[in-house]
This record gives structure tokens, C-alpha cells and sequence, in this order.
């Protein structure tokens, strides 16, 4: 205990926690209410591309026409056009149905995992770890070499006399979830085999005892015991598939642009950087729910540990 | 205990880890085709692997990762650290809820809002956007991971081995570097390895902050990966699977001694 009140009084902590706390404030929080700031903002042919700047040298009279300057242009641009409620709704539907499938893949394989023999658990975790170190963009890439018209997928069918022509693969919305679900299936797998792995099992045995048949015992107590993995494990996927960018860039169609491909067209292509800003800060909006719970999850889990 | 691995948790065990690693696998393999063709097979060759050394802007790119991975995992390894010390050791202080907010939020938020924000404000406080930018942003959103790692291994850490050193007069920043560190010393080491990996990886933030002048490998790829695929692409990702895998097997051994070397020197708990 005493130990514990130097450690906490001494400068030595006051330094461990305001180093990183500054560091969030400025790089992670500022920022966000920057993209606030601008997407109230109007494009400009101008350095930086926007009207109006706050000039804090010009004092009270430099406020004041910013904030004459403002106003909600941008987001009328995103319900004026289609297109960006489209952009929503499609994220969301990519998200929603890759964190289903996600979960349907991904239980069974942690489900294996913690069932395994002990010495081969933490071989099996770490083989489940690594892809998720090797560059999330070569993962994607290797899908093209495999998902091309003359791929590996398409001879290995044709070859086996499954199809006679070969199928466009890639620009589909298949192929999206093909990547979405390779990349993210190790955000699902782990989270699910951590409780799952802590389970009891004494309680199977006691629900067969008393007569469940095996599915039942499932059905009633491995999967409510494993909700907070659940819960993790679908938010850890759902979060940032809905904002992705890379995945349905390298494999999807042009028809629907997910979320993400919108916003980054309207910043690199259209240098429309108030509308890029609305953009983000709508999707902040509709994902806040998820990441709050999130947070709670992550701080609950952690403190249980200790 | 009994546990029973019946055949159908082999089998999705198995077919779980096929699906995982046969994509990379076929990579590496075709990265060796001779044939310019991608996937028609014209035996092993080495070519693409030299044609790559003669790739001035690809030299350029990877020098730039490494030196942003190395720059960024570094100084993410000790803002993690701090904040992972800050959570689990400060108690209850004021501000925690917002602190600790602050450190989830980057693990799930989407790269293109991050990105977009930190370009921003970059703008608006006029810094020239280069390495230092992207530094700064992959920093940023490593050290969140950093403490999540370090954050796990210093809650089921013993503190009667800290509060021994003090009864026997050692000061505090002592004690931090003499006992703590080397027993925390793994998870550290890991969050360095996660970090430097996520930053030689990451495409969506570094293509918002970068300048001219300071091209990633990731930014350098996703242009050529986009006009179609090119075995020497192929050359280039096998290589950087074989500079993590690498790291990762030295982490693992590192981490193995470490912890051996703990139970040997220390009476078990």
C-alpha cells in the first residue's frame, strides 16, 4: 500500500498520465472537432479549400465572420443526392451481413480452439494471430490473384467441371464479402475463444446429466456464457467494416460505393472538403452506439482480469 | 477436466486455418512463377525478386515505411506504455472515464475518419505534411494497441515484487527500471512489434497525412495494385510476410526466455 501511494503522489505519475492524455487530446479529439468545424465550412478554389477560415489574429471581428460564414450546406448536399443515403445504407448492410457470417464462421473455429488440447491452444492462437500481423492489403491483394477472370478460383471450378465459363469474380459484391470476411475473421475468432476457453465445463456435464441433448446444452448454456465474446467479437467486426475503404475499393463493383469509398472520392477526386467532413461526421453519428458500447465491453473485460 | 476435441472440432479447426493461410500461400508461391503471365505456371524463377532492386520508387517507398514503422512504434511504445500504467495503477482518478475512452475509441474507429480528422487539423495548424505528419498519425493509433497489450500483462502483475524492492529503500524510478520493466519486458516488446507492423501496413491514414515527398510502401502498392496484378507485386508482398514472420518468431522466443527465465529465478505464485 505504501508502495502504492509514492508510486501515485510522485511526478513519475503525473507524467504517465498526462504524456499520453495530451497526446489523445491533441491528435484524436482536436480532430474531430476540426471535421466538425469544417463540415459547417463551404468548398473554396482556395489554400486550404474551404470558406471560412477562423482567423483567431483577427480577434473578435475575425469570430465574427466565421461564424457568418458558416451555415449546414454540406449536410443538405448529403440529403439533396441519393447517393450518400445509398453509401450509408450499403455499409451498413456489408457490415450487418459480414458480422453474421463472421459469427456463423467464426464460432465453430473457437469453438475447436478452446476444446483443443492445452499445448496446442497457444499454437493455435498464434497461428490465428499471425495473418492478422501479415499487411491487411496484401491479404486483399492475394484475393485478386485468386478471384481474376484467368484466377486460381476459376480454373481449380472449371477443372473440376463445376463451370463451363469463366465467372467475373471480382466487382461483385461477393467478392467483398469474401474479403471483408478473410481479413476480419481473426477480430472474431480470438475474442470468442477468450471466453469460451474460461468456460466450465462441469456445466455441460450437469445439463447432460440432467438429460439435455447436446444441442440443447449448447443452445442454453455455452452460448449465453459466451455473449461477452459475442458482443466483442461482432463489434471489434462491425465498427470499422462499416467505415472500410480498402476491401470494397480493390474488390467491389462501381455501382454502390460503400461509405468509406464515397468519402474518399469526395476528398482526393472532388477536393470537396466540407462534404468529406459531413460525411465523416454523419457515419461518427450512426456508429457512436456501437463503439460506446464497445468502450464499456473493453473496460469491463480488462478490469475483470485484474 | 475433461475436455473432448471431437472430430468436428478438428475439422473446423482445420478448415478455419486453411481458409486463412492457403491466399498467402499461393501469393508466395506465384511470387516465384517465371511466367510474366501471373497465373499461368512457368516454373520457379527468382526474376521478379530482382527486378524489384532495380525498382527505384519501390526502394524509396520501403525506406520511408520502415523509417515512419520504426519513428511511430517507438514513440507509440512509450505513450502506450505510460497510458497502460495510468490505467491500471492510478486508481480511480478524475477524468479516467474520457482517458480511457480516448484509448478505445482508436482501435475500432474507421481509418478514413481518423485519417480525414488528423489531415485536418494538420491544415489548420499549417505543418508541412511528410514524415513527420504521418508519424505523428500512425503514433496515434498504435499506442492505443501498445496499451491494450502492456495493459493485460500489468493487471495480472504481482506487486509484492515492487513493494520488496521499496521496503529495502529503492526508490521508485529505480524500482521501475530494475524490477518492473524486465518483468513487463515481453508485453512491451510485443506492443513494439504490433505497432511497427501496423504502421508498415497501414494505407488509408498515412495516404490522408503524408506529403510529397515521404510515398509508403502500402500507398506505393494499393497505385500498382490498382491498375491489375503484377508479379513483381507478388515479389514485393512476399517479401514484407517474411520480414513479419521473422519479427514475430523473434518475439516469440524472446517472450518464451523471458518467461522461463521468470519461473527459474522466481518461487512460483
Amino acid at each position: 500500500m505504501d508502495a502504492r501511494n509514492a508510486m501515485s503522489a510522485g511526478w513519475g505519475a503525473r507524467l504517465v498520465l498526462w504524456a499520453p492524455y495530451l497526446w489523445l487530446v491533441a491528435f484524436f479529439l482536436v480532430p474531430f472537432l476540426i471535421v466538425i468545424k469544417i463540415s459547417l465550412s463551404q468548398a473554396a478554389i482556395a489554400l486550404p479549400p474551404y470558406v471560412p477560415t477562423l482567423d483567431l489574429a483577427a480577434g473578435w471581428s475575425g469570430l465574427k465572420t466565421f461564424v457568418a460564414g458558416i451555415g449546414l450546406d454540406s449536410y443538405r448536399t448529403l440529403i439533396s443526392d441519393d447517393i450518400y443515403a445509398l453509401s450509408y445504407l450499403k455499409s451498413l448492410e456489408v457490415a450487418t451481413v459480414s458480422t453474421a457470417i463472421l459469427l456463423v464462421i467464426g464460432y465453430p473455429i473457437a469453438y475447436g480452439m478452446a476444446r483443443a488440447p492445452r499445448r496446442l491452444q497457444a499454437v493455435l492462437v498464434m497461428l490465428v494471430i499471425l495473418p492478422f500481423w501479415t499487411s491487411f492489403l496484401i491479404r486483399v491483394y492475394a484475393w485478386i490473384n485468386i478471384l481474376q477472370t484467368d484466377g486460381l478460383l476459376n480454373r481449380v471450378l472449371a477443372d473440376l467441371g463445376i463451370i463451363h465459363a469463366p465467372v467475373a469474380w471480382l466487382s461483385s459484391d461477393t467478392a467483398i464479402y469474401i474479403g471483408v470476411v478473410y481479413s476480419y475473421l481473426p477480430f472474431m475468432v480470438l475474442p470468442l475463444y477468450a471466453t469460451l476457453e474460461k468456460m466450465d465445463e462441469t456445466l455441460l456435464e450437469a445439463a447432460a446429466d440432467l438429460g439435455a441433448p447436446r444441442w440443447k446444452a449448447f443452445w442454453q448454456v455455452t452460448v449465453p456464457l459466451s455473449l461477452p465474446g459475442i458482443g466483442a467479437g461482432a463489434l471489434l467486426c462491425f465498427i470499422p467494416i462499416t467505415g472500410e475503404f480498402v476491401i470494397p475499393d480493390l474488390l467491389g463493383g462501381s455501382e454502390t460505393l460503400m461509405i468509406g469509398q464515397t468519402l474518399w472520392t469526395e476528398f482526393f477526386a472532388n477536393k470537396d472538403w466540407p462534404v468529406a467532413s459531413a460525411i465523416a461526421v454523419v457515419l461518427l453519428l450512426l456508429l457512436v452506439v456501437p463503439i460506446a458500447v464497445y468502450q464499456n465491453l473493453q473496460m469491463r473485460s480488462v478490469e475483470g482480469g485484474s | 477436466m475433461q475436455r473432448r476435441f471431437s472430430a468436428f472440432n478438428v475439422v473446423s479447426v482445420a478448415l478455419g486455418l486453411a481458409f486463412l493461410y492457403l491466399p498467402i500461400a499461393i501469393l508466395v508461391i506465384y511470387s516465384f512463377n517465371a511466367s510474366r503471365l501471373v497465373m499461368v505456371w512457368g516454373g520457379w524463377s527468382t526474376r521478379w525478386y530482382l527486378a524489384l532492386l532495380d525498382d527505384q520508387d519501390m526502394r524509396d517507398a520501403a525506406v520511408a515505411s520502415f523509417a515512419i514503422a520504426t519513428a511511430s512504434a517507438a514513440a507509440a511504445t512509450v505513450l502506450g506504455t505510460c497510458a497502460a500504467f495510468a490505467l491500471t495503477r492510478l486508481g480511480r482518478f478524475r477524468g479516467r472515464a474520457s482517458f480511457a475512452a480516448m484509448i478505445y475509441a482508436p482501435l475500432v474507429m474507421p481509418e478514413v475518419i481518423t485519417g480525414l480528422s488528423l489531415l485536418l487539423m494538420f491544415v489548420a495548424a499549417d505543418v508541412d505534411r511528410g514524415f513527420v505528419t504521418v508519424t505523428a498519425a500512425h503514433t496515434t493509433l498504435t499506442m492505443c494497441f501498445v496499451t491494450v497489450v502492456v495493459q493485460s500483462r500489468l493487471a495480472a502483475f504481482d506487486r509484492s515484487l515492487e513493494e520488496a524492492a521499496m521496503d529495502l529503500g529503492c526508490p521508485p524510478a529505480r524500482t521501475f527500471l530494475t524490477v518492473t520493466l524486465p518483468l513487463i519486458a515481453p508485453a512491451v516488446i510485443a506492443g513494439f512489434l504490433l505497432a511497427f507492423s501496423l504502421s508498415l501496413d497501414d494505407l488509408v491514414i498515412a495516404s490522408f497525412t503524408t506529403g510529397p515527398g515521404a510515398t509508403t510502401l502500402p500507398m506505393r502498392i494499393y497505385s500498382e495494385v490498382r491498375l491489375g496484378v503484377k508479379p513483381e507485386i507478388n515479389a514485393i508482398c512476399t517479401i514484407l510476410v517474411a520480414v513479419v514472420a521473422v519479427a514475430i518468431f523473434a518475439a516469440a522466443i524472446v517472450s518464451r526466455r523471458a518467461r522461463e527465465g521468470e519461473t527459474a529465478g522466481l518461487p512460483a505464485k
